[in-house]
Parts: C-alpha cells; sequence; structure tokens
C-alpha cells in the first residue's frame, strides 16, 4: 500500500534502501567479501553433498589403503585427495563433513543467540536482584576456560555429537548475554524508549519492539564470530573423542583418527584440518566485514 | 486546568562503596498551574530541575512527595494519554528502526483501537500540520534535518491529542534559523489546538518570546513565579535579576548593568543551609544564612526571597 508514495519518493534525493547501503559499506572490505563467497560456496557444497561427492563417506576401499592424492606418486583420479587408514575417500568425507559442521555450527550459534540475546535483554531491563543473578552466573561461565567448561560440560552428559554441541552453546552463551545487554541498557537511556513509554507502551512493548531492533547489529555480528568459534570448538571435542564418534565424517574426528599415520599419510591430517581452517578463516573474515558495515559510528 | 502541589523528587546516592546514604533534592517542593492556550516557562541553569520536573509530569517518574491533577480527570491511565513531551535531542528522540509513520502511530496503536487506514490518515494529517509533506510518511528519522525530526517529534506528541505538552528545551539543540520556525509552530498549534505548554529552557530571549508565565527554579526550588510581563520588567528575586541582566542584547538601550554572580551554583548534594542562594547573592543579610525564605506574595508574583522589596527598589 506504500507503492505509491514510494514511487513519488525515489526521485532525486531519496537516500538508498537500508539494505543498499548496507552492501556498499560492506563491498568496500575485500576481505569480507572473499569470505563471504567461501562460506556460500561450502554451504552449497554441504547442501549439494550427496550430488557433488565422488564416493559415500563410509564406503572402504579395501584396494586403496592410505592411497595418495592424485598429484603424488601413486595417486589416482578416482581419490582426489587420497583415502585413509581403511580406504574411504578422503575429499567425499570432508564434503560430507562440511554437512556436520556448518549445520551443528547453524544449530549452536542459533540457539546461544535466542538463549542469550533472551536473557540479556531481561537484564538490561531488570537492574535489580535479577540482572545480577544472570551476569554474576555469566561471569563464572566466562572465568572457566571455555575448552575446559564443554569438556566438564561433555563428561557430564557422555560423548556424542549433539552433547557437544549443547556443551558449546552453554560455552558460547556468556558472550550474547553480555552484548545484549550491554546494548540494552545503551540504548534504553535513549529519548525514543522515554517518548515510547510516555506514549504508554509497556514492558514487552519496550522491550522487543523499541529496543530489541537497535541492538541487533552486534549480534548478529557476534553470531557471525560465534559460528567460527563453534566450528572450532566441535572439532576440537571432535578431535579429543567427545564430539561426533566415527564413523561420522566429522573433522575434528577425522583429525584425531588419522593421527597416527602423521608421519607415513600426510594427507590423511592436513585436508581436514585445512577445511576447518578454510572455514573459520571465512567466517572471522565475514565477522569482521559486517560490524564494520553495521556499526552507524563508522558511517559517513 | 491542571495543577501541581508541591511536587518533590529525591534521589538516594551513595559517594563511595560504603558511604553514608545521602539524598539529592533535585525537586524540592514545586506548585504551579497550567491553563489550556497558555504557556508555563520554567528557567533555571542547569542542575536546577527543570528536568525533572519534565519527567514528573509525563509520569515518567513518580514524585517523591507532593500530587499533581487534570482537573476532571482522576484517573492516571488516562491522564497520561494527556500530558506529552517533546525532547531536546531530536536525533535521540526518534527511533532510528523505524520510519515517521509507524513512529507517529506508535501511540494510536498503543492506547487506541484504529484501523490502520485510519491511523494512516491521522499521521499524514498530523505531518501537514506541522508542515513536513505526506510523502515524508515513509522515510525513516535519519533523512530528516534536525530541525524536520524536531517537527517530527512535536507531531507524535500530538498524536494522542492531548491537552498538555511539556517542551523540554525543544530549540536549544538547533539553529537560530530552525528555532524560530520551530517556535512558530508551536506557537500556531496553540492557537490552533488550545494548548498548555510547559515550556523548559535556559533561552531567556525564546522565553520572552513565547510564554505567558515565568517559574524561576534555583536547586530545586521555585525563587519568583508569576506573569511573564511583571517579572521581566521588574524581577523581584535578586537571581531572577542576574538571569535576566545576563541575557545579550542588540540593541543598545535594552542592555542593562549586569548583576555579576559570585561562584558556581553549589551541588545539590550539599545545599546551603538558609537561603539556598545566599552565597552567590548580592545583597545577602545575616538572616538569609539562617532562615530558608519561602514563597510570598510580592508586587502581583511569587518570590522566595526575604528582601524582595528591597531588591525591587534597587532595580
Amino acid at each position: 500500500m506504500n507503492m505509491a508514495v514510494e514511487h513519488v519518493d525515489s526521485g532525486a534525493a531519496a537516500p538508498p534502501h537500508p539494505l543498499v547501503e548496507f552492501w556498499q559499506y560492506f563491498r568496500q572490505n575485500r576481505g569480507a567479501v572473499l569470505g563471504l563467497a567461501v562460506v556460500m560456496t561450502i554451504t552449497l557444497v554441504a547442501v549439494l553433498a550427496g550430488v557433488i561427492a565422488p564416493h559415500a563417506p563410509h564406503e572402504q576401499y579395501r584396494d586403496a589403503l592410505l592411497m595418495p592424492p592424485v598429484w603424488l606418486d601413486g595417486g589416482s583420479w578416482r581419490f582426489v585427495l587420497g583415502t585413509d587408514d581403511i580406504g574411504r575417500d578422503i575429499l567425499s568425507r570432508i564434503i560430507f563433513g562440511a554437512q556436520v559442521s556448518l549445520s551443528i555450527g547453524f544449530l549452536v550459534v542459533t540457539l546461544a543467540l535466542v538463549v542469550g540475546v533472551a536473557l540479556g535483554l531481561v537484564a538490561g531491563f531488570s537492574r535489580g536482584a535479577l540482572d545480577i543473578v544472570i551476569m554474576r552466573s555469566m561471569d563464572v561461565m566466562l572465568a572457566l576456560p571455555s575448552l575446559l567448561l564443554a569438556i566438564v560440560i561433555v563428561a557430564i552428559l557422555g560423548p556424542s555429537l549433539m552433547n557437544a554441541a549443547l556443551a558449546v552453546v552453554v560455552v558460547q552463551l556468556p558472550h550474547f548475554v553480555r552484548l545484549t545487554r550491554a546494548a540494552v541498557i545503551t540504548e534504553r537511556a535513549k529519548d525514543y524508549v522515554v517518548a515510547s513509554r510516555v506514549s504508554g507502551a509497556g514492558l514487552h512493548r519496550l522491550m522487543f519492539f523499541t529496543v530489541l531492533p537497535n541492538c541487533v547489529a552486534p549480534v548478529i555480528v557476534q553470531g557471525t564470530l560465534g559460528f567460527s568459534t563453534a566450528v572450532l570448538d566441535l572439532a576440537a571435542l571432535g578431535f579429543l573423542g567427545l564430539g561426533a564418534q566415527p564413523p561420522t565424517p566429522e573433522w575434528g574426528t577425522m583429525l584425531s583418527n588419522a593421527l597416527q599415520f602423521i608421519q607415513r599419510a600426510w594427507w590423511v591430517v592436513t585436508f581436514p584440518g585445512l577445511a576447518i581452517l578454510i572455514v573459520v578463516l571465512a567466517f572471522n573474515l565475514m565477522g569482521d566485514g559486517l560490524r564494520d558495515a553495521l556499526d552507524p559510528k563508522l558511517k559517513r | 486546568m491542571f495543577t501541581c502541589h508541591r511536587l518533590c523528587r529525591y534521589y538516594p546516592v551513595r559517594d563511595t562503596l560504603f558511604g553514608a546514604h545521602k539524598t539529592i533534592k533535585a525537586l524540592d517542593g514545586v506548585s504551579f498551574d497550567l491553563h489550556a492556550g497558555r504557556t508555563l516557562a520554567v528557567v533555571g541553569e542547569s542542575g536546577c530541575g527543570k528536568s525533572t520536573l519534565a519527567r514528573l509530569v509525563t509520569m515518567i517518574e513518580p514524585p517523591t512527595a507532593g500530587r499533581f491533577s487534570l482537573v476532571g480527570d482522576g484517573n492516571s491511565k488516562s491522564m497520561r494519554k494527556q500530558v506529552q513531551i517533546v525532547f531536546q535531542d531530536a536525533y535521540g528522540s526518534l527511533n532510528p528502526r523505524k520510519k515517521v509513520g509507524s513512529i507517529l502511530e506508535e501511540p494510536l496503536v498503543i492506547n487506541t483501537r484504529m484501523q490502520r487506514a485510519e491511523r494512516r490518515d491521522e499521521a499524514i494529517g498530523m505531518l501537514t500540520k506541522v508542515g513536513l509533506r505526506p510523502e515524508h510518511y515513509s522515510r525513516y528519522p535519519h533523512m530528516f534535518s534536525g530541525g524536520q525530526r524536531q517537527r517530527i517529534a512535536v507531531a507524535r506528541a500530538l498524536m494522542l491529542r492531548p491537552k498538555i505538552v511539556v517542551a523540554d528545551e525543544p530549540v536549544s539543540a538547533l539553529d537560530i534559523s530552525i528555532q524560530a520556525q520551530i517556535l512558530n509552530l508551536l506557537m500556531a498549534l496553540q492557537d490552533e489546538l488550545n494548548l498548555a505548554y510547559l515550556f523548559i529552557s535556559h533561552d531567556l530571549s525564546v522565553v520572552e518570546r513565547i510564554c505567558d508565565e515565568v517559574l524561576v527554579m534555583y536547586l530545586g526550588r521555585a525563587v519568583e513565579q508569576g506573569e511573564k510581563r511583571t517579572i521581566f520588567q521588574k524581577p523581584a528575586h535578586p537571581y531572577t535579576q542576574a538571569l535576566l541582566t545576563s541575557t545579550p542584547f542588540v540593541e543598545p538601550g535594552r542592555r542593562a548593568q549586569r548583576v555579576l554572580l559570585k561562584g558556581e551554583p553549589p551541588s545539590p548534594m550539599n545545599v546551603p543551609s538558609g537561603c539556598a542562594f545566599h552565597q552567590r547573592c548580592p545583597i545577602v543579610k545575616e538572616q538569609c544564612r539562617r532562615e530558608q525564605p519561602e514563597l510570598r506574595e510580592v508586587a502581583g508574583r511569587w518570590v522566595a526571597c526575604h528582601f524582595a522589596e528591597a531588591a525591587l527598589r534597587g532595580n
């Protein structure tokens, strides 16, 4: 219904749509664009894993144990990145591993973000005993080294991919809570929130419609950066045997299973490690670009 | 129409973790009436309690003591709709994530059962009333200049058809030329809608132009209040005299001998005994250090000074 008005408006000096403006700022950071491209490629690969992977991830080829990658002597185009100790194709396992890492990473970030933002919002608005209880328990969680805390949680729940994901959610939670609370407290003091109260807005409306939309920028950035931390932590837990259990094609688990062959067949550990590195780097680059593009202080 | 009786607002503070509790008397017993179609200006230095007064009247904060009431309306829920506010900072007072249309419609969404189309008509009607164009409805606040933003803020304050508008230094953040436009807009709207304004300002030339009555505050208390003409012509309190002579004028004939004040206003955490103004007063006597003066009627206005008559004669 706004179409007619918008149409008249879009003439002379109409400022660009927020999304267009965002893209203009984001584009200036070449690293961020590269990161975005890599993330999109890997996502596409993960979604299409069943189609593009040359072999099934669990298929064991007894005739090709520890076969080197194609460009080395003894390599063949049948297994481009070589095979592992029981003859599984490493490329296929990495492609299916992207599925595991990305979906679990997404799950972890979504859960931590939703719960963390909710807690931060409540803490920022209550400013009393409830605030103290929430923030001090977050401080306790931050005081412990994150991987150690995750190990403790998995030790209690038992090793599995889902429990590892849950542990990583708990580890990431305090960052989201603190970030949201800080943003809420800054925004809450502004005149537009007071104006909303004067026109009769209740607590629910103030929290979700007035204040929250103005706090999303730092949370989005933290979400992107948290994604890379989640992938890394999950790989670490997998490596320690506390995350995904074999034969799941998870990158960290692949690393730990192949550790004993590092002298004889370097490709077995190198390629899963590179996959972790590339994904984490791409998300970090993208997160940095997002921060620059979404930070109003850096604009104009 | 709107009566405030001895409004007080105290804030408890501690200067150190284990220090004793102290009380800041941000507002200490201020009374006034507002009338439809008239403007009461509240003037004073920073920290004198002007903005606290605005926050109490708009029910952002509850008063520590005292009461206010709208004649014929005792219900605070419906009273909230009758009192709206315009802030000083037109940048911070509009939600940057919302379009002008939804900023203006928010009070209607909360307080009325209007349909979407009705709300839209109301908002567009109000936009034209404050001198903006209907196509501004679907723009974001950052696309406007300071003066235009203040017009949007005025429009939002009027969406619920309030009887009283509190204007907390509405023009002091704007350019001089834009100030005049906003003041003219406020006065035109007052005539059209019969509004009562509580106009908070430290700019006496603005106050002289727009208001009917004046309330001069010093450290949370009223020192002089009454009709603008009476006070601007013959101020009775030494503080008012100092304030008025501090306004610069272009015409040499209007320049008065400046009454210079010594020192700074004392901290509200540490209000002097007796008359709060005695340390800076040019005509201070022994009585001022001991006794706090109450408001009393002198020559057609209310003034809180033991020696108001002497001050009037000396002026």
